[in-house]
């Protein structure tokens, strides 16, 4: 069984198609880059496997389970409950502490704070973020803000970890950290990721990296 | 290889095949003559082209060369095939290209190939920076940027083919 695939997605925005048939397969525990010109749908495509947007025409399936059929209050709370996500830049929320920002997918499910807390700081140690606990994300520089949404990303424990240009934001040594971080915490959780990337040094840290042209996914991509 | 592939196109002399050559890959370095007889010799001493009808004319004897089978079979699998990825490949990359058009050949399915051949040199280089020492890292990191130039350098031109084709088919 797969942990997440779009099978023969089709989605438009308004008259412009943006996937015409875009299909790929991600394994449990696979780390998966999908790498495409700007404008290629990669985005959008990842929107769709997150269950952010729901396609037009086609399927969704995460854990064996449909779920671009889902109502949108079902969807939303699977987001919460089983997905993670790190965007381009970190996204913190600015009046909370790094480490409530870390704990907040926990509280978001109803933790209390105090477990929630104690749960989100070892991931300080973990992303040599050791220190920083207190700080504000403005008090951040640019790879400790992404590292925060990257312990956020993960300290639920998802079943899939959705990036967006994870390091699009960062010079390429502090992006490198991030991403070998991002990979080496991912497998020893065993969390499936699917990340987007336009950057192929970053991509070279997946498993498997697919191209997304047109639309629809080039799967020649396996070297 | 690129003399080869440059009698794929149609039988052709010495003369005109150094002439195209020289227009088209040899990047301000014109191929001497000496290099080129050689080169015909040895194709033709291994079976890959004969030596057609000799025109006679004022001056030497014009040889006109034809491309085999076995030449025409081995300009195909090498038009196909991508090279191993390593750094400072361009001059190899783009002949392949151009020839591929050149011979109406499919250089977008090439570039794929190529593509692929690329970043999974790149991930296995990514994997000995994650677990190597910093020598390590350093050096890997010599090959990562190698390659990456090369990867948008095909991307652009996978974006340029068509008028790329027009271009050195004339």
């Amino acid at each position: 069984m797969t942990a997440v695939e779009a099978r023969d997605v089709k989605l438009s925005f308004g008259e412009t198609p943006a996937l015409r048939g875009a299909s790929v397969a991600v394994e449990p525990g696979e780390i998966v880059a999908v790498m495409g010109p700007s404008g290629s749908g990669k985005s959008t495509l990842l929107h769709c496997l997150a269950g952010i947007l729901v396609p037009d025409v086609g399927e969704i399936h995460f854990d064996g389970r449909r779920i671009d059929t889902l109502s949108e209050t079902r969807r939303s709370v699977l987001r919460r409950d089983r997905f993670g996500f790190v965007f381009q830049s970190g996204q913190l929320v600015p009046e909370l502490t790094a480490e409530e920002n870390v704990a907040l997918p926990l509280l978001l499910n109803g933790v209390k704070r105090a477990a929630a807390l104690k749960e989100a700081r070892p991931w300080f140690e973990r992303l040599d973020l050791t220190g920083l606990e207190r700080r504000r994300s403005g008090e951040l520089s640019g790879g400790q803000a992404q590292r925060v949404a990257l312990a956020r990303g993960l300290v639920a424990r998802p079943g899939a970890l959705f990036a967006d240009e994870p390091t699009g934001a960062l010079d390429s040594l502090t992006g490198e950290q991030v991403m070998d971080l991002l990979v080496s915490s991912a497998r020893e959780e065993g969390t499936t990721v699917v990340l987007v990337t336009h950057d192929a040094r970053v991509a070279a840290y997946a498993d498997r990296q697919v191209i997304v042209r047109d639309g629809k996914v080039n799967a020649l991509v396996a070297a | 290889m690129t003399l080869l592939g440059l009698l794929d196109r149609e039988p052709s002399h010495g003369y005109d095949l150094k002439r195209d050559y020289d227009a088209f890959f040899s990047r301000g370095k014109p191929l001497p003559f000496g290099q080129v007889y050689a080169t015909l010799s040895r194709l033709a001493r291994d079976g890959k082209i004969v030596i057609g009808e000799v025109e006679p004319g004022v001056g030497p004897e014009r040889k006109r060369y034809v491309i085999t089978e076995r030449g025409a079979t081995e300009v195909e699998s090498w038009l196909t095939e991508p090279v191993p990825a390593e750094p400072n490949l361009q001059t190899v990359l783009f002949t392949k290209v151009v020839l591929a058009l050149m011979l109406g050949r499919p250089a977008e399915d090439y570039l794929d190939r190529q593509r692929a051949a690329h970043l999974g040199r790149m991930k296995e280089l990514t994997e000995i920076k994650r677990s190597g020492t910093l020598v390590d890292a350093m050096l890997a990191d010599h090959g990562l940027f190698h390659l990456e130039a090369d990867l948008h350098w095909i991307d652009t031109t996978a974006a340029r083919l068509d008028a790329l084709a027009k271009e050195v088919r004339g």
